[in-house]
């Protein structure tokens, strides 16, 4: 995978060298947002329903240890073989044990952001599997050699012309075709076989249901059921964090989940796993790599409660400009910035300042994950830990030192007035990422200070 | 120490103290007419809402609709004489060439048109995603108005596997353009019984 080495500011940089392409990305997203209010004010309960599951959700988080030892307990009475993955690697492991144990080497794969997270695509791979994604977002990056640029939407940072280009070369489709229909089903042909011959399904997990054991799959596509009932295999991959106490529970977060996410009333399949069917085997993966220890940090945990809408991606006003590569994580956007930097907090220690703090991300959360505050907690434990990006640290320092000396300070305002009018070359330049696509602003005549002594003079 | 002792170890301790279950998390919701909502929102997700008397009238919808058509599957009783594809298989690959399935469903949902079906209504779970085109028969009476309501009549885990189907598959993965028809069936039409 071509995963990006650049930080978020700089790859946001390369993603806004092409401006019609941003406002485009931009435009599609907000389109997708503006679904979304339309959905949610079909549901005059729509607050109590965030607040219900936002409270459901902390009960989880407080009694995760019982929730999921009773999930165990009866998936395994259902005949469903539970498996415990510590972190990536050991995911990974045991998904490619259960594939070999099936003589196989080839699996189909429906839409799992934890595997994503795990690299399981390209572990499998070097071992010799091979791994179709089939959902069609999915399986587009994939033939890109790409990563999901978003959690529900992985290709829309892609035209239909980048769309028809790829399925040209990679499915014989005609040259410079870039009607959706038409490429769909060209898709869909090749998806269907695939389907058809593969022993062994992946899919994610949208909900897992300690009561009874059993989990739930949402795709618009059907992917998840084409593969999964086909299939004499079927592994579940989740999260911990999926677990919620009783099915009844379903009812809030179905009715929340995809108004959030694309503004439809509900996905069109929301597939209730309980029992493989005779002949077949059930496995489910429960995979920690660092949830735990993410549970152990008050100020970060409810992060945990995230239901994967990307109701915060499509509205926040920096993902929107900056396209979901640009922050180089399996989860990006407003909430994946806040799980990233547990996974690794030097790698990911730029992701909590791609954000204006707006607060519209945590408006919208279905869950109502306090998604700003904690950008805003993570930005001073990562300056705290030394890991506060480079630009920021020297150029704090400096301010720092200026706020502190009323005389620097005047003196610095007084500079910064005569250079923005005489040499505004020395502030409009590629080396102050402030100017980057921003106009400078006009610079006032005199200062606030000047201008208050002047005044109280008169 | 096993990786499961040591997650749920680690888990445990680091799980804050315990929170109550909220106690109001179901919601009423009226319609003044729920066949009617059921169906606007059908139309809404791509289906298509009929108001039928009978299995007479659905038999003789469906010839209209889809003329001359073959590999027809039901496990519908009434309209068994229609069908030319047996159901009674063991591998469900064998399904492939369905074209058109009809199917029953015992609970619908207003707010969303959803239909649950389980084992019960499906011989194979595979079955209303690889037909081409796909029937769901539902009685008006059965319709219930939200999420909640559903979940109070439905017990998920009485069969090994049950769906809410809400219209046809559908993605917009290309360019946001809404594709009827991705994986599973290209069309879904819904006869409402009284
Ligand atoms: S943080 Fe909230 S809005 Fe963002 S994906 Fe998760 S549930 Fe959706």
């Amino acid at each position: 995978m071509n995963q990006p080495t650049l930080d978020h500011a700089h790859a946001a940089i390369e993603f806004n060298k092409n401006e019609p392409r941003v406002n485009w990305h931009d435009e599609t997203l907000w389109f997708v947002r503006t679904k979304r209010d339309r959905a949610v004010a079909q549901i005059p309960e729509w607050e109590q329903l965030r607040e219900a599951a936002s409270q459901i959700k902390n009960h989880v988080l407080s009694n995760m240890h019982d929730l999921l030892v009773q999930f165990e307990e009866n998936a395994k009475r259902n005949g469903i073989t539970v498996h415990w993955a510590a972190d990536g690697a050991e995911h990974n492991a045991i998904i490619h044990g259960l594939i070999q144990k099936a003589g196989a080497t080839r699996m189909v794969k429906s839409k799992s952001m934890l595997t994503e997270e795990c690299h399981l695509n390209d572990y499998l791979t070097k071992h010799g599997i091979e791994v179709i994604d089939s959902d069609l977002g999915e399986r587009i990056v994939q033939m890109r050699k790409e990563p999901p640029s978003h959690i529900v939407m992985p290709a829309i940072h892609l035209t239909k012309a980048d769309v028809g280009d790829t399925f040209h070369e990679h499915l014989g489709t005609e040259k410079g075709a870039t009607d959706p229909q038409y490429l769909t089903e060209a898709a869909r042909q090749h998806l269907r076989d695939t389907f058809l011959t593969r022993k062994v399904a992946l899919t994610g997990v949208n909900f897992a249901i300690a009561e009874t054991g059993g989990f739930v799959v949402c795709t618009n596509e059907g992917n998840a059921d084409m593969g999964a009932h086909l299939a004499d295999v079927h592994i579940a991959a989740m999260g911990f964090e999926k677990i919620i106490p009783r099915a009844e529970h379903l009812g809030v977060f179905l009715r929340l989940l995809a108004r959030s996410a694309t503004g439809q009333p509900i996905t069109t399949f929301s597939s209730h796993f309980h029992k493989p069917r005779p002949g077949q085997e059930m496995h489910i993966v429960i995979v920690d790599n660092g949830r735990s220890r993410q549970l152990g940090r008050p100020d970060f945990r409810n992060s945990l409660k995230c239901i994967r809408c990307a109701a915060c991606m499509n509205t926040c006003p920096v993902y929107r400009r900056s396209g979901g590569h640009s922050y180089h994580s399996a989860v990006a956007g407003p909430i994946g910035s806040i799980l990233a930097p547990n996974l690794d907090m030097k790698q990911n220690a730029d992701l909590p300042f791609a954000s204006t703090l707006c607060g519209s991300c945590s408006n919208v959360c279905p869950v109502k994950i306090d998604i700003h505050d904690q950008l805003y907690k993570w930005r001073q434990v990562l300056m705290q830990e030394g890991y506060g990006p480079a630009a920021k640290t020297v150029s704090m320092k400096a301010m720092a030192t200026v706020l502190e000396s009323p005389r620097l300070y005047r003196m610095a305002g007084k500079v910064g007035r005569g250079v923005l009018r005489f040499a505004p070359v020395t502030v409009e330049n590629r080396f102050n990422p402030w100017y980057n696509q921003r106009e400078m602003p006009e610079p006032p005549a005199e200062s606030f200070r000047d201008w208050y002594i002047n005044n109280k003079k008169a | 120490m096993t990786t499961r002792e040591k997650i749920l170890a680690s888990i445990q301790a680091n799980q804050p103290s315990i929170l109550p279950l909220p106690e109001q998390f179901t919601f009423t919701t009226t319609y003044p007419d729920l066949t009617k909502q059921f169906s606007d929102s059908l139309t809404f997700v791509g289906g298509m809402p009929v108001v039928v008397p009978d299995y007479k009238a659905i038999e003789t919808h469906l010839k209209e609709y889809y003329p001359n058509f073959t590999n027809i599957a039901t496990t519908c009783p009434e309209l068994a004489h229609m069908a030319d594809v047996s159901l009674d298989i063991t591998d469900p690959h064998d399904l492939a060439g369905v074209n058109l399935a009809i199917i029953e469903g015992p609970i619908a949902v207003a707010e969303n048109a959803a239909i649950w079906v389980d084992e019960k209504q499906l011989p194979h779970r595979v079955l209303p995603m690889i037909t081409q085109y796909l029937a769901i028969i539902i009685r008006q009476s059965t319709i219930v108005a939200n999420m909640h309501d559903a979940y109070k009549k439905i017990k998920v885990d009485t069969t090994g596997f049950g769906t809410f189907i809400s219209g046809p598959s559908k993605t917009a993965d290309i360019e946001q353009s809404l594709v009827i028809g991705a994986h599973g069936a290209r069309s879904l039409i819904v006869y409402m019984l009284p």
